[in-house]
C-alpha cells in the first residue's frame, strides 16, 4: 500500500517552500545591506520602541489566552454533553464563521465597541453608563478572544470526548464530588488538550497586527505591527528578519516550556 | 437548573461568535453608508456587487486560488500519508515535525519567509507566488486529516485485493482511496477554508495589482469599507449555511431508512 517515496514530492515541497525560507530569515536577520554579519538586527529589540511593543503583545497574548481557556473549557464541556455522536454540530459553530471574512467580522466589532457603538447604545437604553473601550488594549484583547477562540475550544473538546465516563465514574463511585472528579480526574486527562490550546492561540495572539490595526485605532504597535512595519512602509528587511528572530525565540521558549505540562507530549489538533 | 444554565451559557457563546455576523449582515441591507447609522432598508449594494470588478475579480482571485491551492495540498498530502506510512520511526517523526512548522510557526513569520525567499531566488511576487503559499500553508491540514483515516485502515484487505490478482494501482484506486474518502474530503474542506480566510500571508506574497478579498478589505480600512462587500459576505455565508443544512440533513435520512 504505496512506496516511502510517495512522500518524496512533499518533502522536496517542504524543504523548498518551509526550510529554506525560515533559513532566509536567519540569513537576513543577521546582516546588514552589504551581506556582512551583524547582530544590529537582534540588539533592535532592545530599544524602548521595540521591546516597549514585545511587552504589550506578550502581556496581551496571555491575558487573551487565559480569556480563552476560562471560556472554552466550559464550553467544551457542554459541547460534550450534548453531541455525543453529531460533530456537524462543531462544524456549524466553529467552521461556519470563518466563511464571514475574518477582517470583516474583527471590523464588526469595530461597530459594536466604537463610542456611539452598538454596545453604549445598549448601555444608555439600559440607563448605564456607558464604556470607552474602542482604540484601547481592551478592545484588542477583545478581538483576539474573539479571532481564537475556536483554536481553544477544539482541542479540548477532541480530548474530552476521548476521556471514558467510566474513568469519571470510577471517581464518583470511590466517593469523589463533582469538584474533586474535575480537578483530579478530569482536568488532568484533558492536559494535552489544554497545551495544544493554549499554543493555538498564545502564538497567532502574540504575533498579529491585523487586530491591533482594526480594533486598536492605529495607535497601539505591537511587535507584529513593528515587523509589518519594517517590511512595508519602512522597507528594512533586515530589521524586520531580526525581530522576527526574536519573536520566534519567544515563541520557541514559550512552547518549551508549555511542553512540560503536556504528559503524551502529543499535539492535538 | 444545571441543564438550563448550560443552555444559558451556550446561547452566550454562540451570541458572542455569531453576533459581528450579524452585524454585517444587518449592514448590507442598510442604505447609509455608515456602520453606525441605520439609513432604511435597502439592496442597493446587492445590486451594486454585480457591477462592481473589482470585488468580483477579488472573489475570483480568492476562489481560484483557493481551489487549486486546496487541490494540489489534498494530492500532495495524500501521497505524503501514504509514503510517511511506511516510513519507520524516526524519519516519520521528522517528516511529521516538519509538517507541524507551518502550522506552529506565527502566520507573519511563514508570509516574510516565503517573501524574502521568493526575492532572493529572482521569482516576482505575483499570483503564482500567493498560490505557492496558500500550497505549503494547506497540506499540514490535509496531512493532519488523512492521516488518522490511514492508520485505522487496514493493510490485509489491499493485500487480499493483490492476492486475488488486482494491480497495485487497481487495488489503490478500489480498496483503498473510499477508505480515505473521508479523510480526503475533511482535509480538502479545511484548506479551502483555510485559503478562503487567509490575509497575513496573502498581504506578505502577493504581487502589485493581485488583490484576494481579504488583501482588498484590508487596503479598504483606512477609506471605510463600501457596504457592497457586507453584501458579499452575506451571500457566501448564506450559501455556505445553505450547503451545510443540505449536506447534514441527507445522511440522517439514510440512517432512518436503515433503522
Amino acid at each position: 500500500m504505496g512506496k516511502k517515496t510517495f512522500a518524496l514530492p512533499y518533502i522536496v515541497w517542504m524543504i523548498g517552500f518551509t526550510i529554506i525560507p525560515l533559513a532566509m530569515i536567519v540569513y537576513y536577520g543577521l546582516t546588514d545591506n552589504s551581506g556582512a554579519f551583524t547582530l544590529d538586527n537582534v540588539a533592535a529589540i532592545m530599544t524602548a520602541e521595540h521591546s516597549q511593543a514585545l511587552w504589550l503583545s506578550l502581556g496581551l497574548a496571555l491575558i487573551s489566552t487565559l480569556i480563552c481557556l476560562l471560556l472554552a473549557y466550559p464550553l467544551a464541556m457542554i459541547l460534550k454533553s450534548i453531541s455525543k455522536n453529531r460533530s456537524s454540530l462543531i462544524v456549524f459553530i466553529f467552521i461556519l464563521p470563518m466563511w464571514m471574512n475574518s477582517l470583516l467580522r474583527t471590523m464588526a466589532w469595530q461597530t459594536i465597541l466604537s463610542n456611539q457603538g452598538i454596545l453604549n447604545l445598549l448601555l444608555e437604553f439600559l440607563g448605564l453608563p456607558t464604556v470607552q473601550i474602542i482604540n484601547t488594549t481592551g478592545a484588542i484583547i477583545f478581538g483576539m478572544v474573539y479571532d481564537f477562540l475556536p483554536f481553544m475550544v477544539l482541542p479540548i473538546y477532541n480530548v474530552l470526548i476521548k476521556i471514558g465516563q467510566d474513568k469519571v465514574e470510577a471517581a464518583r463511585d470511590l466517593g469523589a464530588n463533582g469538584v474533586q472528579t474535575f480537578f483530579r480526574v478530569t482536568f488532568p486527562l484533558s492536559m494535552p488538550g489544554v497545551v495544544s490550546g493554549i499554543t493555538m492561540v498564545f502564538v497567532p495572539a502574540m504575533t498579529t497586527f491585523v487586530i491591533s490595526t482594526l480594533l486598536g485605532g492605529g495607535k497601539i504597535l505591537l511587535i507584529g505591527n513593528v515587523i509589518e512595519q519594517a517590511f512595508t512602509s519602512g522597507s528594512n528587511w533586515h530589521l524586520g528578519s531580526g525581530l522576527s528572530l526574536v519573536l520566534m525565540v519567544f515563541i520557541l521558549i514559550s512552547m518549551a516550556i508549555l511542553a512540560k505540562y503536556d504528559p503524551e507530549g502529543s499535539n492535538v489538533v | 437548573m444545571k441543564n438550563a444554565m448550560k443552555k444559558i451559557y451556550l446561547i452566550l457563546m454562540l451570541f458572542y461568535l455569531y453576533a459581528p455576523i450579524m452585524v454585517l449582515v444587518v449592514l448590507s441591507f442598510n442604505e447609509s453608508r455608515s456602520r453606525v447609522v441605520w439609513g432604511g432598508f435597502s439592496l442597493k449594494w446587492y445590486e451594486d456587487l454585480f457591477t462592481n470588478s473589482m470585488i468580483l475579480d477579488a472573489l475570483k482571485t480568492t476562489l481560484i486560488i483557493a481551489l487549486v491551492s486546496a487541490a494540489v495540498a489534498t494530492v500532495l498530502g495524500t501521497l505524503a500519508c501514504l509514503g510517511i506510512n511506511r516510513m519507520r520511526k524516526t524519519p516519520r517523526t521528522i517528516v511529521m515535525g516538519m509538517n507541524n512548522i507551518p502550522m506552529m510557526n506565527a502566520e507573519i513569520v511563514t508570509g516574510i519567509s516565503l517573501m524574502l525567499c521568493f526575492v532572493a531566488f529572482g521569482i516576482t511576487l505575483s499570483f503564482k507566488t500567493v498560490l505557492l503559499a496558500h500550497i505549503t500553508f494547506n497540506v499540514p491540514y490535509v496531512i493532519l486529516s488523512v492521516m488518522p483515516r490511514l492508520k485505522q485502515t487496514e493493510v490485509s484487505v489491499y493485500e487480499a485485493a493483490v492476492d486475488l490478482g488486482a494491480t497495485p494501482i487497481y487495488a489503490f484506486f478500489k480498496v483503498v482511496l473510499p477508505d480515505l474518502m473521508p479523510g480526503i474530503l475533511s482535509g480538502f474542506l479545511m484548506a479551502f477554508t483555510m485559503s478562503l480566510d487567509d490575509f497575513v500571508i496573502t498581504h506578505f506574497t502577493r504581487g502589485a495589482g493581485v488583490n484576494t478579498l481579504s488583501t482588498l478589505i484590508y487596503s479598504e480600512v483606512r477609506r471605510g469599507i463600501k457596504p457592497t462587500m457586507y453584501a458579499l459576505s452575506t451571500l457566501m455565508f448564506v450559501s455556505v449555511l445553505v450547503l451545510l443544512i443540505l449536506v447534514n440533513v441527507r445522511p440522517q435520512k439514510k440512517t432512518d431508512i436503515i433503522e
